[in-house]
């Protein structure tokens, strides 16, 4: 008796429901082996799921915390999602976040601007263009001589966070601080307003309308349509005269400055300063996000609030458990891993073939 | 003052330099590893608990191997078996490393053990400038400079290695020969993940006994770009290592001289380092200079095979 041979063969059927439920899946069934990890450590599971879910959207302040938290993941996801379109891999938007507070706060802190429309707008610009430049650079190095963006984007994170530091530490450091590593605080005139005695505030808002401009841009547009067509096949389109040496830097500009913008609303919006480690990680977060919103625009703002549950949640259970908020990296690592296990099976099927040599 | 640089050198590039070995051979089967990172971490914590609760180290370099390999294998299913994107996939492996790790390591802040001590080879530690460096180091870099050799042997030597080149340049050649693709494909994910492991360990046995969360700070990417500097050699790989070693031990020793430069700037040095090695590398590959795998990050599906 042989044993039974297993072989795949690629399913015929493209159901885009099944696509769009997966990554569902992939959240549930992570939820589900997270919570072996987490009883392994020593906290309960379900008390813990219960918690987030209470603190994230259990109460009207809950929810606007969420927002809070999805906004800069909002800009981030948009980012990182539209490079990914073109088959550019950026990851390097947690760099290109801190890019964008210290240019946004640079400009609040010296620019000396009193009219509260001219700072807000000279701020936002500053952090989108720095943002796109420093992304920028990969995406050169990459047009010109193929060096690899994945590297260069991520090692170029350390660097903006160190460089956030630098002046943190020096001369940007507040002299009221009591030696923290805070820049002084803004004035009035650099700070967005906030909604209904919450902490959400208009970057929130700033952020959808980014998505629904990224939507529009990519799917109404033939400048948007090229950059797909680069992305799915780039012989091909370069072939139809579409030249992709420029679009690879225009487009990981652009996805740095919007990653850029979340720096931005996290110090005018949120923080009111700059300050050390502005984001914890939420440039990793938006990689996850991008993949599980399958690159569209409007997907990024719905995970982005998903993402956002985890990381209120995340906050509260480090204060009541301990938990380092480093593992809902573990979290987010595992829901990847799912995703790419359901894709296979989304694309293949497995036969079991009857003895001998498969 | 350069004999002690050049010690300083070679303990810094150590733990990079299995880094890239076990990137390197994950990378010459055609499989790109991204969760280098995470992996240098779990080996890091895997090794100081293990060793810490055994009190014996060759118990905790056990377990750090075996725990990356065991993490890597989630990589190389995914990769190899389901033929999912290798980037995602290895970007998911270094997260599910900087978050386990930060979980489980909590209890692990603050322990010491007894790292590895040196061993003085007998006649060649008391050689010039390189007798200090080279030959009077712990038991792990003398094992680093035994599996530069090793892996070089495989690859060039066996008909094993030969096998795994095949799979990473042409693996429906290597399928038509009767070479297992996927099993070869696997297993080098596997082992290169462990020996990634064990660079990890280095960090947390050897360099600065003790755990820190996130301790592995970056190196585990500078092992990625160097695997390209490297041209997927193993004695270049040496070379790369040591070189960012030596950035390291440089800065270090400003820092300690108390230069008017700051620390956050000095410690930019080896990130810059490493983009302008890539850069420079990856010129040096288009004019000919060694050749990546041809294969490197293509999922191999046999239906394919034409």
């Amino acid at each position: 008796m042989s044993l039974p041979r297993f072989r795949t063969e690629r399913r015929e059927l493209n159901a885009p429901l099944l696509r769009f439920l997966a990554p569902l899946l992939s959240i549930l069934v992570a939820l589900f082996v997270a919570g072996f990890l987490l009883l392994a450590a020593g906290v309960d599971p379900a008390a813990a799921y219960l918690e987030i879910f209470r603190e994230s959207v259990g109460s009207v302040y809950g929810l606007s915390e969420t927002l809070v938290k999805a906004t800069p993941l909002i800009f981030a996801g948009l980012g990182v999602s539209f490079a990914f379109r073109m088959q550019i891999w950026n990851i390097g938007a947690e760099g290109q976040i801190y890019i964008g507070a210290m240019a946004a706060s640079g400009v609040a802190l010296f620019s000396g601007i009193e009219n509260h429309l001219l700072m807000l707008t000279c701020m936002l610009v500053a952090a989108f263009v720095c943002g796109g430049l420093w992304a920028g650079v990969a995406g050169l190095l990459r047009a010109r001589w193929q060096v690899n963006e994945v590297i260069v984007t991520l090692l170029m994170n350390y660097i903006a966070i160190l460089w956030t530091d630098y002046l943190l530490f020096g001369a940007w450091k507040d002299p009221k601080g009591f030696n923290f590593p805070l820049s002084a605080q803004f004035s009035d005139a650099a700070r967005l307003g906030d909604y209904f005695n919450t902490r959400l505030h208009s970057g929130f808002f700033l952020a959808l309308f980014c998505a629904l401009l990224l939507y529009l841009l990519m799917e109404r547009t033939v400048w948007g349509f090229e950059v797909k067509a680069i992305g799915s096949n780039p012989q091909a389109a370069q072939y139809a005269g579409m030249k992709t040496g420029p679009a690879i830097v225009l487009v990981l500009f652009l996805s740095g400055a919007l990653a850029a913008l979340a720096g931005f609303s996290e110090v005018a919006g949120l923080q009111h300063r700059l300050i050390h480690g502005i984001s914890p990680g939420y440039g990793y977060t938006a990689i996850i996000i991008a993949w599980l919103a399958r690159r569209s625009a409007l997907g990024v703002v719905v995970v982005s609030f998903l993402m956002g549950i985890l990381l209120v949640g995340g906050d509260s259970l480090q204060l009541t458990w301990q938990l380092p908020i480093a593992f809902i990296y573990a979290f987010q690592g595992l829901i990847l891993f799912f995703l790419l296990a359901a894709d296979f099976f989304l694309q293949y099927r497995i036969r079991r073939v009857a003895g001998g040599d498969a | 003052m350069i004999d002690i640089l050049l010690d300083a050198t070679v303990r810094a590039g150590t733990p990079i330099l299995f880094a890239t070995l076990g990137a390197l051979i994950s990378e010459r089967a055609g499989i790109i590893n991204l969760g280098i990172e995470g992996l240098m971490l779990i080996g890091a914590l895997a090794g100081f608990s293990a060793a810490h609760g055994c009190g014996s180290l060759s118990v905790g370099l056990l377990v750090a191997f075996v725990a990356a390999m065991a993490a890597g294998a989630i990589h190389a299913l995914i990769c190899v078996q389901l033929r999912g994107n290798q980037i995602v996939s290895g970007l998911a492996l270094t997260m599910f490393g900087i978050g386990i790790t930060a979980l489980f390591g909590r209890g692990m802040v603050g322990l010491t053990i007894d790292g590895f001590s040196r061993i003085a080879i007998p006649g060649l530690s008391r050689l010039p400038l390189v007798g200090k460096a080279f030959f009077n180091q712990d038991a792990m870099i003398y094992s680093s400079f035994l599996l530069v050799a090793v892996i070089w042997l495989f690859f060039y030597r066996t008909r094993w290695g030969l096998n795994l080149r095949t799979v990473g340049e042409n693996p429906a050649a290597a399928d038509t020969c009767g070479v297992p693709v996927e099993r070869y494909r696997f297993l080098a994910v596997a082992v290169g993940s462990g020996i990634v492991g064990l660079g990890g360990a280095y960090l947390s046995m050897a360099y600065t006994p003790m755990w820190i969360e996130n301790m592995s700070a970056g190196r585990g990417w500078i092992a990625v770009a160097l695997v390209i500097f490297a041209c997927w050699s193993s004695p270049r790989a040496m070379l790369g290592a040591y070189l960012f070693g030596g950035i390291t031990a440089l800065q270090l020793r400003m820092q300690a001289m108390g230069t008017e430069i700051s620390a956050h700037i000095l410690q930019m040095l080896p990130y810059i380092g490493t983009i302008l090695v890539l850069v420079i590398s990856t010129l040096r590959l288009q004019k000919g200079a060694g050749q990546q795998p041809e294969s490197l990050g293509l999922p191999y599906d046999r239906e394919d095979r034409k």
